[in-house]
C-alpha cells in the first residue's frame, strides 16, 4: 500500500516514512542537477539569496527531454544522485526536507539527512515516459542558459516514489538486498 | 567503386537517433520479460514491469524511453569499394546527429569542453568510430549512450598471471561497486586484450551487440554465461532494491594482446540498452 505524500514537506511527515516505503507524492517539487547546484552553493557561499526558497522543499535530480508541443514536460526520470552530493548536505541545513533520485549516497549525506530529519527518495531510473505522466505542469525558475539543467518548479500528482534513505539513516539498497538475499535461503 | 552521397547519411543517422531512443530493442524487451518470469523477489518483479510498461508508452507514444537520450556513439564499416559524394562523412554524422536530437525533442547532454562546460545545444558532436572493411556498402551503429551507466565503467591494466580468475573478480567487482547506480539491470559489456584504448573500444563494441548473440567463440560464450550466472547471484536487483536481475546480458568481445599485458575493460549499459542499425 503507497502511501500519500504532500509537499512541502515537514518533521512530522518526513518521520512518518521509512526506508522501503513506496509513496505517492502530490504537490510542488523542483528541478535541479549538478550544474544547478553548483550554481545554488555558490550563491550560499556568497550570502546571496537563492532562487526559490529550499525550506520544507523537495528536488528532483532530472533533466527531462524538451516537451512535446501540449506537453508540460518531455521523459523525466531521475539522475543519479551521488554527483549531487558534494553540495546536498548545505541545502539540507537549509531547510530542504526531500531529495528524489537514484543511486547511492556517501556518508555525509546520510548524517546531514539524519541531522536534518529530511528525506532521499528514488524514482525509477530510465521509467522516464511514465514519470512524466505524473507532472502536470512546469514553470522555469532559474538558470534558462542551462537548458534541460534549468531550476523547474513541477507540480506532480501521485509520483510513484520508493523512500530509499529515511530519516534514521535506514537505507533500502541495503534492506532490500539483503531481505532478497534470505528470502533465498527459505 | 559505388559512390554514397552525404545527403543519405544523414538521413539515415536521423532517423537511428530517434528510432533508437523511443523504441526499446526487441532482444532487450525479451531480456526483461524473460528475467521478470524468473524473478521470485515481489519488489524485484514490480519493477520490471514498470520497466516494460515504460518501453511500451515511450513505443506507441514516439517519446523517449529515459530522459538521458545519451552521447551519440556511432560505428561506421566502411566497405573499400564506397565512395562518398556531397561533402564530409563527419559533418554528415553530426548533422544527422544534430536533426535527430532536435526534430525527435531528445535531450541536448553534450558539453563542447569537459571542463568549461557549456552546452553545444544539439547534442554533436557524436564519438565516431570507422572501420574499413571489404565491400561495396556502407553500415552505420547509432548506439545513444547515457551516462549514469557510463559513469559506472572501468578499465584496469591486468597481469597475465591474473588469468581468468583475475579477469572475473575484476568485471564483477566493477558490478558490484556499480550497485544501483547504472539503473540495474544491466547489459555488461566486455573488452580483454588489445591495447589500453584499444580494450576499451571493444567493450563498448561489446554493449553494441545484441544480447541474443554470443561470442562465436565457446569458452567466450561458456564464460558470458558463467559471468551473466555469477551477476545474478549478487542480489542487487532491478535498481538495486535486491533481486536476481541485476544484469540482462555480458557481451565480450578480444583481440590478441603483448605478451605482458591483460587489459580488461568493462563498459556497462542501462536496462535502456540502445542501438540501431543500417546499411545503405
Amino acid at each position: 500500500m503507497e502511501k500519500i505524500v504532500k509537499t512541502p514537506l515537514n518533521d512530522k511527515d518526513v518521520l512518518g516514512l521509512r526506508a522501503g516505503d513506496s509513496v505517492l507524492l502530490t504537490g510542488y517539487i523542483y528541478t535541479a542537477r549538478d550544474a544547478a547546484h553548483k550554481r545554488l552553493v555558490d550563491l550560499l557561499d556568497k550570502g546571496e539569496k537563492l532562487p526559490f526558497d529550499v525550506k520544507g522543499q523537495v528536488i528532483y535530480y532530472v533533466g527531462p527531454t524538451p516537451a512535446k508541443p501540449g506537453d508540460p514536460i518531455g521523459s523525466a526520470g531521475p539522475t543519479s544522485s551521488y554527483r549531487m552530493d558534494p553540495y546536498a548536505p548545505r541545502l539540507l541545513d537549509i531547510g530542504l526536507k526531500g531529495m528524489i533520485g537514484k543511486g547511492l549516497r556517501n556518508e555525509e549525506v546520510i548524517n546531514s539527512i539524519k541531522k536534518n530529519c529530511a528525506v532521499y527518495f528514488a524514482s525509477i531510473g530510465g521509467a522516464a515516459a511514465l514519470t512524466a505522466k505524473c507532472v502536470k505542469s512546469a514553470e522555469l525558475i532559474a538558470y534558462e542558459d542551462l537548458g534541460s539543467e534549468a531550476v523547474r518548479k513541477l507540480y506532480v500528482e501521485n509520483l510513484p516514489l520508493i523512500v530509499v534513505i529515511d530519516s534514521k539513516g535506514n537505507n533500502f539498497y541495503k534492506e532490500g538486498q539483503e531481505k532478497y538475499l534470505k528470502s533465498l535461503n527459505k | 567503386m559505388r559512390d554514397i552521397d552525404v545527403s543519405q547519411i544523414t538521413q539515415a543517422v536521423k532517423k537511428m537517433c530517434i528510432d533508437a531512443n523511443y523504441y526499446l530493442n526487441d532482444d532487450i524487451r525479451k531480456r526483461l520479460e524473460e528475467s521478470k518470469s524468473k524473478e521470485t523477489y515481489e519488489t524485484a518483479k514490480n519493477i520490471l514491469d514498470v520497466i516494460l510498461k515504460n518501453a511500451d508508452i515511450a513505443r506507441n507514444e514516439d517519446r523517449p524511453i529515459c530522459q538521458d537520450t545519451g552521447m551519440a556513439v556511432v560505428f561506421v564499416e566502411i566497405g573499400q569499394e564506397v565512395h562518398i559524394v556531397g561533402g564530409s562523412i563527419e559533418d554528415a554524422i553530426n548533422e544527422g546527429v544534430r536533426q535527430g536530437y532536435t526534430e525527435g525533442y531528445l535531450r541536448k547532454s553534450v558539453v563542447k569542453d569537459p571542463l568549461n562546460r557549456v552546452n553545444t545545444g544539439d547534442n554533436t558532436p557524436a564519438v565516431i568510430y570507422y572501420f574499413v572493411v571489404p565491400g561495396d556498402k556502407l553500415k552505420i551503429t547509432v548506439a545513444p549512450k547515457g551516462f549514469g551507466s557510463e559513469n559506472m565503467s572501468k578499465i584496469k591494466m591486468l597481469k597475465p598471471a591474473d588469468g581468468v580468475e583475475g579477469v572475473k573478480d575484476f568485471i564483477i567487482q566493477t558490478v558490484k561497486e556499480a550497485g544501483p547506480n547504472p539503473c540495474p539491470p544491466t547489459v555488461i559489456g566486455v573488452g580483454i586484450g588489445g591495447t589500453f584504448d584499444r580494450a576499451a573500444l571493444l567493450a563498448k563494441k561489446a554493449i553494441m551487440r545484441s544480447t541474443d548473440v554470443r561470442n562465436e567463440d565457446p569458452y567466450y560464450a561458456n564464460l558470458e554465461k558463467e559471468l551473466l550466472d555469477e551477476i545474478n547471484k549478487l542480489g542487487v536487483g532491478p535498481q538495486g532494491f535486491g533481486g536476481r536481475t541485476t544484469a540482462l546480458a555480458v557481451n565480450i568481445e578480444t583481440y590478441p594482446t603483448h605478451i605482458a599485458g591483460l587489459p580488461v575493460a568493462v563498459n556497462i549499459n542501462c536496462h535502456v540498452t540502445r542501438h540501431a542499425e543500417a546499411i545503405l
